[in-house]
């Protein structure tokens, strides 16, 4: 469970969370929707411990994520940020490894061993274990940084924009792999996303934000209304139900 | 790049330290090792021997020094001899000979450290400040900071009438090294250990603060570590041997272009290639102009010059 209470965050004099409060409990898929600049990515940071709160406390499973030692908070929570530009030059294998390193510190188990190849399996990144990270497309390294925060093994994983240079199988290839890691593993995603219809055929909650502040939070089916989205991304929007889903169409 | 080859390359160094045993004015053959006279005796451990270890130690610890910075700045072009800090030691020199009273090794040691540390201290402190996305510009921005201490340096230097001794750190060069003379040097190994007990940290933090924090790694301490590692392995080697120009910044390249960034794995290789890399430039320096030497710094700087030229070539056209 992430409690967030009264977070705020400004840059300079922009205020980018205004006075947050939210809950996101335990299991499935949280998705933070909004317009550009609405503060998901900053709420996502701050409560990933990334960025620094100026007001307010997040805690996970009860800890202050402030105060909470770096390692001990590594092995419940871990999270991927939209940009990871890395210049380091690691195999795909290594990279994942690293996933371990809150828990073995290095040198790596046997357990550890079979979970990074577990996580590679998940990914379909096998045959490209031995492939240098700059040798990849952008949408295979960005399936390897997800495969290295899902071998952290934590609870709780927070994605801004998983799908960012996924193509649409690979998009929807991921966003069943996330599906799959909070029903059988039992994790809680949280995710970023621009595109409301992922966040409505995905995710268990919606969590709507607007200039910094929360505009709705609950069950996916009670957020995806016209009136919610006309509020949140200002414009029009028509919700139709196909395939048992809820889809927004904003080009009307 | 796979274990014999670690294997293979350990041996050729092993030879190559023996046999450049005997590459000297003195008379020493290696038949003479096994019963030498007074004489050969007293060239072989007074002199030749000190001389090799000097070299082992500080190729190797300048290579790692230079792969930890590339690392925590996450640009392959910082190394101690682009970001300054070679300059910075030399100003800490200077000022310990003139005002502190150091005319000690061991002061011009600890002063040239803490000038190192804060010049390290400073230049990253700039890095974090500046917006710069050209991977070439930051060791820019290191060589002009170099340039500017180096500058005050020579001024002291000039005004001070210290001249003379200034080109024995602005130029490496292992002649004078005698026993009793450089066992100063056995601490770059202890830094060493210490950087390889970290390999793994170094390389979460060259991912990036945030894959860092991720990770449970107290990025800003492991940075802050390794930049006195590399600052306490540079001032001891400039005060004990001068500085080797490129030496901390071709090795640890031309190593992670073959084997890659993962440190735990590298950081052995590169130490490896370092002091291969200064034991060749020295025996090139004792026999270039025989039975006269250059000193090894020269012959670095030209052998490493032309390397740092392709290696940059090599970058702009990836880039592209």
């Amino acid at each position: 469970m992430i409690e967030i209470e009264s977070v705020t965050k400004s840059y300079g004099d922009v205020r980018v969370l205004d006075d947050v409060s939210l809950t996101i409990p335990t299991g499935g898929i949280t998705s933070l929707v909004g317009a550009n600049g609405a503060g998901k990515s900053t709420l996502l940071s701050v409560a990933a411990r990334l960025v620094p709160a100026d007001g307010g406390r997040v805690r996970v499973d009860g800890m202050d994520v402030a105060t909470a030692p770096g390692p001990v908070l590594a092995r419940r929570l871990g999270v991927l940020r939209q940009e990871n530009a890395m210049s380091v030059r690691l195999t795909v294998r290594e990279l994942v490894a690293f996933g371990r390193f809150p828990h073995s510190g290095g040198r790596l188990t046997a357990e550890d061993h079979r979970l990074v190849d577990e996580a590679m399996a998940w990914f379909e990144l096998g045959p490209l274990a031995d492939r240098h990270l700059d040798q990849l497309s952008g949408g295979q390294r960005q399936r390897a940084y997800v495969a290295m925060v899902m071998c952290q093994g934590t609870d709780h994983v927070l994605l801004d924009e998983p799908l960012n240079n996924l193509d649409m199988r690979h998009a929807v290839q991921m966003m069943r792999m996330l599906r799959g890691m909070a029903d059988e593993l039992g994790r809680t995603v949280v995710l970023v996303v621009h595109d409301v219809n992922v966040a409505s055929c995905y995710s268990d909650r919606i969590v709507a934000m607007r200039e910094g502040r929360l505009v709705a939070e609950g069950p996916t089916a009670e957020l995806m209304t016209p009136e919610l989205l006309r509020k949140v991304f200002d414009v029009e929007v028509e919700v139709h139900e196909l395939a048992g889903r809820r889809i927004g169409v904003p080009w009307s | 790049m796979q274990r014999r080859h670690v294997a293979a390359a350990l041996a050729a160094l092993v030879l190559a330290s023996f046999a450049s045993l005997f590459i000297g004015v003195g008379d020493l053959t290696p038949g003479d090792v096994l019963d030498p006279d007074a004489a050969q005796a007293r060239v072989l451990w007074t002199s030749r021997v000190p001389r090799l270890l000097a070299i082992l130690l500080a190729g190797s610890a300048m290579a790692v020094a230079g792969l930890v910075m590339m690392h925590l700045t996450r640009n392959r072009f910082v190394s101690p001899q682009t970001a300054g800090t070679t300059e910075w030691v030399g100003l800490g020199i200077v000022v310990a000979t003139l005002w502190l009273g150091g005319t000690s090794v061991l002061g011009k040691m600890a002063i040239g450290m803490l000038f190192a540390l804060v010049g390290n201290g400073f230049f990253v402190w700039l890095l974090q400040r500046l917006v710069l996305t050209d991977i070439v510009v930051v060791p820019l921005v290191g060589i002009l900071l170099g340039g500017v201490v180096s500058a005050a340096t020579t001024f002291l230097a000039y005004r001070f009438d210290l001249l003379q001794s200034m080109d024995a750190w602005v130029n490496g060069d292992f002649s004078g090294v005698l026993a009793g003379r450089y066992e100063l040097l056995w601490l770059v190994l202890a830094a060493t250990v210490v950087a390889y007990l970290w390999a793994d940290r170094f390389s979460v933090a060259g991912m990036g603060e945030s894959f860092a924090v991720n990770l449970g790694v107290a990025y800003t301490r492991v940075v802050l570590v390794g930049l006195a590692i590399a600052s306490i392995v540079t001032a001891i080697v400039v005060v004990s041997v001068g500085s080797i120009p490129f030496l901390g910044l071709v090795v640890p390249n031309l190593v992670t272009l073959a084997m890659g960034d993962n440190l735990r794995r590298v950081l052995p290789v590169t130490a490896l290639t370092g002091a291969a890399f200064v034991l060749i430039c020295d025996v090139l320096a004792r026999t270039i102009r025989y039975p006269y030497e250059v000193p090894v710094g020269m012959v670095g700087g030209v052998v490493g010059g032309v390397l740092f030229v392709w290696l940059l070539l090599r970058a702009r056209r990836r880039a592209l």
